[in-house]
């Protein structure tokens, strides 16, 4: 059976992080690969339909693109193209099969990944060019995801790719003594990934790429080619067991349905089990990280099949430790509303008063949830209204106003 | 090889340190120098006088013009700078955290052009 047209493009972009990054290595360009594998999908378009698919397609394409690539530079570089001259240069330069020789291989992808999450490019820059590159979005899907006008991420992700050619951004993992700093880097521009996509509540807008599931493929991905690294396990474990609750978070008439409130027999068991199994693992590991804690307390969440069957003691221990690990006001609110369920809203809203968030609106929504439990409506009221001030999505606002007007009947 | 310039930002009316620590960014710098030399990164490197001793040249409907500097209004001016031969940005940057903790002040690091061939 000939693929059909959308098999082929499905093949190429779940083939496109792979082929360029390995053609970055043969050319040590981001433009000629990128140019080489878009060129080989114009041969695929004319020739799979009529042979059918070759046995690899992920080779096939590789294979193809570096021809094509290979004959292209050789018709510029005859016509003295320095660019052209430079990159086969470089072709040539590189060792066949030293690789292999070198002992196991590190995925091209790897190294492309810490180019596109270098330090030297804002996280914003970092992000567009890790779906472009690795996930194989086009331009115009980013420029959708992030709600920013297509012509400035198109420019943001040209000039990206001018700075690593010009300022040479190095293509390589760092070295053991970086690794840390640089892991930090990647894996946090995988999370604001995931949560950019978890915030969205347009679900109507369907030519906007599915951001979580794409950060859920980068962090396997990343998984993969990682395994020794446990924050890696456990930033795709916080992943599965956030995602795992998607189809709980809106309800009819309810643009938002806190944890609490969810009906949990919507939360997805498979990505639960998924997501547990992992976080095992990193527990058995026992080097615990930011991520890795994160990922246990939404899996203590994910085991009460009802709120009330929340082993809050559990979560709070663990908002202890995540405490130390990064101590910031931001984590002290989370531990907070932990408190407040197991000694009481008081000991809770103690906890948040202590805490210098006048900007950040969660802070007002916690406060507001607990002075409401406390009986205290008209200071809950005011809560609300600082929080509704600073709140910009839309899903949020409304559920915020549900909860205002609530508590203004009563 | 790509050279890079690494840059010192220097704020212009700042109260500058006290002497002992001025020497000691002098010997400072002097040890990093000494550092890019042995390395081979080294390929040039000065401090300036401050910007008020500059002086602007250029061209006014094809005459050519003398100003009282600097050319940039600005409180933010350059204060020396390096050009290193590095492998790749990685490495520039390495020798940018020795350059900005060496001289106290901001080091912005640029990539040269490629050179001419020839």
């Amino acid at each position: 059976m000939p693929p059909r047209r959308d098999e082929i493009d499905g093949y190429f972009r779940r083939e496109y992080g792979r082929c360029v990054a390995s053609l970055v290595r043969f050319f040590g360009d981001i433009d000629i690969a990128e140019e080489a594998v878009q060129d080989a999908f114009t041969v695929a378009l004319a020739r799979w339909p009529e042979t059918g698919l070759p046995p690899n397609p992920g080779g096939w394409i590789t294979t193809t693109a570096k021809n094509r690539a290979i004959d292209q530079l050789r018709r510029e570089a005859s016509r003295h193209d320095r660019h052209a001259e430079a990159a086969l240069l470089y072709y040539q330069d590189e060792p066949p099969s030293s690789d292999e020789r070198a002992g196991p291989v590190k995925d091209d992808r790897l190294r492309l990944i810490f180019t596109c999450c270098h330090p030297a490019l804002a996280r914003s820059v970092q992000v567009a060019l890790t779906l472009r590159l690795l996930g194989g979005l086009e331009t115009p899907q980013i420029a959708r995801a992030f709600l920013v006008p297509e012509p400035t991420m198109a420019q943001r992700i040209v000039r990206a790719k001018r700075k690593i050619k010009a300022a040479g951004i190095p293509y390589r993992v760092p070295g053991d003594a970086e690794l840390p700093d640089r892991l930090t880097a990647v894996l946090a521009v995988m999370y604001l990934i995931f949560t950019e996509g978890h915030m969205a509540t347009d679900g109507d807008n369907l030519t906007k790429p599915d951001l979580c599931n794409e950060a859920i493929r980068l962090a396997r991905m990343l998984g993969d080619l990682m395994p020794d690294e446990p924050e890696v396990t456990g930033l795709l474990a916080l992943m599965l067991l956030t995602h795992s609750r998607r189809r709980a978070r809106s309800a009819p008439g309810r643009p938002l349905v806190l944890l609490p409130d969810q009906d949990r027999t919507m939360w997805d068991q498979e990505l639960i089990a998924e997501g547990q199994d992992l976080v095992r693992r990193c527990l058995r590991r026992n080097q615990p990280g930011p991520y890795q804690i994160q990922a246990a307390i939404a899996a203590v969440h994910s085991a009460a099949t009802v709120a009330a069957q929340t082993d809050w003691q559990q979560i709070l221990a663990l908002y202890d430790q995540l405490a130390v690990c990064v101590p910031t006001p931001v984590v002290q609110l989370n531990r907070a509303v932990a408190l407040a369920e197991v000694e009481g809203p008081q000991a809770g809203l103690d906890a948040v008063d202590r805490l210098d968030l006048g900007s950040y609106h969660p802070y007002h929504v916690a406060r507001a949830d607990l002075l409401r439990r406390l009986g205290r409506t008209s200071d809950a009221l005011v809560a609300y209204e600082a929080a509704l001030a600073l709140t910009a999505n839309p899903a949020e606002r409304e559920f915020l106003d549900q909860r205002r007007r609530q508590l203004a009947a009563q | 090889m790509k050279q890079y310039m690494l840059s010192v930002h220097m704020v212009e009316g700042e109260p500058p340190p006290p002497e002992d620590q001025i020497q000691q960014m002098y010997k400072d710098v002097d040890g990093v120098n000494a550092e890019m030399q042995r390395a081979g990164a080294w390929v040039f490197g000065g401090g300036l006088h401050p910007a008020e001793t500059a002086t602007v040249v250029k061209v006014s409907d094809g005459e050519v013009v003398t100003t009282d500097g600097p050319f940039a209004e600005t409180k933010e001016q350059l204060g020396g700078f390096w050009v290193i031969k590095a492998t790749d940005l990685d490495e520039a940057l390495a020798w940018a955290a020795k350059a900005t903790a060496a001289c106290r002040g901001p080091v912005e690091v640029r990539p040269f052009q490629d050179e001419p061939e020839g």
